[in-house]
């Protein structure tokens, strides 16, 4: 008896979407936090640009943003036979599909991170890391101490935000990776493909209320989290 | 020497341009509000880079523009106490305190005391946003003060606190400056706050310096009242506390003969200074019999400066002491006051306030 009555090729799609979500939400973090800071903080040129690059994925249609992605690093483009010729060899195809699964994924899901990590950063009182200065503590241990502690809700809303993106991707996933079940077939696809088959429809709506179980237990999740980490900066 | 401090820094149409240095002791930086005093401290301490100048602290060079020298502000061993207490509301009180604990350069700082002079004890365990105003001012002070600093840079530390608490924090303040002797940069527009802590006084105004000098003379310099205000200006006396009366009245000595003040807290034989404001005082020609005022003191004019208004200040000479009255010229010319003239200065002695009284 399969988990929660579940096809083998139901429960891979569930599988690869949180392992998907996940990795892509974790690795994006610290390039989120690096622009948002950048975003929020320092007065650079080609501010404006880097701000528009990150919410590209935001506006662009989402297969449009999938069709980029195909031609910056599908197999034949410069940038994916790199990575073909170099990382193919060891890493088997069902892995590589899923790693760019989660690029998709953490491209599209990167422009809601970084602006909810922007909005904390810039919530957090520069006067209390001059503070800090005075009291003898260098950028780093300004940065460590006061700043992350202090932005830490909006950085659990960040990862969460772009969990839940990444988790729903579905048009820039399906463009650039396709729809491969066990490979590159995360949920939303999943159910797509079952409602293009006859009979497809009972797996469809058990994936469905699937999904409404994980969306539920994640935003339980993030919210114990967010009201831990408000309870512990005293804010 | 504590501080010295050659300064060119423009801001939009505001230019700072001042030079002066200060020994050790509290030294107070006074002018009004747009004076540049949070500019020139916020050099001090690094976190503005002026465009020229050069400035040390105690003896060792922090910023320099002509050598290109600016050193971090982490790195100036500077304590700084801002307007607001901005302590870190993710720690408890006793984290904030940690926080800039570091080794001794010129000073060691016993922590206990530190925690015992602003009584602290009971506040160790709590979060920042459940104490007072003046419960967390104290902390701030005292997380400065335990980061072991050479200088503690002090930016109207009580502009937000209300007279009790300002008060209060200003008695700590004095017993910092005694039992630790700390050098100390404080900031301020309030004459009774400089007229009980500093040693030392700088006046600027729009960005340039007017005087800088030791607190005495320059509180109860008559050409200094532009710049301290009308209402504020006055002279300090020193003076000795001899007995306390059961009602409620202190006697004190002072060279020019007794003065009689609403009951001080302090041991007999404790010396104190009066701050007596120019506007409390009033001049007789001859010794008054009769009159309610307890305090009749035999003065010599020194000078008479008329003002801009009906007014004029009269400085007199009090035995070793130098008083300041505020009269109108019409009384000043009925009375043919003059330089050298003998007269008697009159201070009520309800006129003068606990605050305007320093232990």
């Amino acid at each position: 008896m399969p988990l929660f009555g579940l096809a083998p090729t139901e429960w891979q799609a569930v599988q690869l979407s949180l392992l998907v979500a996940f990795w892509a939400s974790l690795l994006s973090l610290p390039l989120a936090v690096l622009v948002a800071y950048a975003l929020a903080r320092w007065q650079f040129w080609g501010r404006q640009l880097l701000n528009i690059c990150v919410h590209l994925p935001l506006i662009l249609p989402p297969v449009v943003t999938g069709y980029v992605l195909l031609l910056v690093f599908g197999q034949t483009a410069p940038v994916g036979r790199f990575l073909n010729d170099t990382f193919g060899i060891v890493l088997a195809f069902r892995w590589t599909g899923a790693v760019l699964a989660a690029l998709a994924a953490a491209v599209m899901a990167f422009p809601l991170m970084v602006r909810a990590i922007r909005l904390a950063i810039e919530a957090v009182d520069p006067k209390l890391e001059q503070a800090a200065t005075t009291l003898g503590a260098g950028p780093i241990r300004v940065f460590l101490t006061i700043t992350v502690p202090m932005m830490a809700p909006g950085l659990v809303a960040g990862v969460v935000l772009a969990f839940a993106k990444a988790m729903g991707e579905f048009g820039a996933t399906i463009t650039f990776v396709a729809n491969i079940p066990g490979q590159t077939q995360t949920l939303p696809s999943a159910i797509y493909a079952f409602l293009q088959v006859p009979g497809g429809d009972a797996s469809a709506v058990r994936l469905l209320v699937l999904s409404v179980f994980i969306s539920v237990l994640a935003l339980a999740l993030s919210e114990w989290m967010a009201r831990r980490v408000v309870h512990g900066t005293g804010q | 020497m504590t501080l010295f401090l050659d300064l060119n820094h423009s801001v939009g149409d505001f230019n700072l341009a001042l030079k002066f240095q200060v020994p050790n002791g509290v030294s107070a930086l006074f002018g009004r509000s747009g004076a540049g005093k949070t500019t020139l401290v916020n050099a001090v301490a690094g976190l503005i880079t002026p465009q020229k100048g050069r400035i040390e602290i105690a003896g060792r060079a922090v910023f320099d523009a002509g050598r290109g020298l600016n050193i971090p502000p982490h790195q100036r061993g500077i304590g700084y106490v801002f307007q607001d207490p901005r302590l870190f509301p993710h720690m408890s009180v006793q984290r904030n305190l940690n926080y800039g604990r570091r080794p001794a350069r010129s000073f060691e700082i016993d922590a206990n005391l530190i925690v015992d002079i602003l009584g602290l004890e009971k506040l160790l365990d709590r979060r920042p946003d459940t104490l007072s105003g003046g419960e967390k001012q104290r902390v701030a002070i005292a997380r400065a003060l335990l980061s072991n600093p050479d200088l503690l840079l002090l930016d109207e530390p009580l502009a937000a606190l209300d007279r009790a608490r300002k008060l209060e924090i200003l008695s700590y303040l004095e017993r910092l400056r005694d039992e630790l002797r700390l050098p100390m940069l404080y900031v301020s527009h309030s004459v009774p706050e400089l007229a009980r802590l500093a040693t030392d006084i700088v006046v600027m105004d729009a960005g340039k310096l007017v005087a800088c000098g030791p607190a005495s003379d320059l509180l109860s310099d008559p050409s200094l009242v532009p710049q301290l205000g009308l209402a504020a200006a006055g002279a300090s006396v020193l003076a000795r506390l001899t007995a306390q009366s059961e009602d409620g009245l202190s006697t004190l000595n002072t060279s020019a003969g007794q003065l009689f003040l609403p009951r001080i807290e302090a041991p007999l034989g404790s010396r104190v200074r009066v701050r007596i404001l120019a506007q409390d005082v009033m001049i007789s020609v001859q010794k008054p019999e009769q009159i309610s005022a307890l305090n009749i003191l035999p003065c010599h004019i020194i000078s008479l400066r008329p003002g801009d208004g009906p007014g004029m200040i009269v400085e007199l000479n009090s035995g070793n002491d130098r008083l300041l009255a505020r009269i109108t010229a019409r009384s000043a010319k009925r009375l043919c006051l003059q330089p050298d003239l003998a007269c008697y200065a009159i201070v009520k002695t309800l006129s003068i306030r606990p605050a305007e009284v320093a232990i």
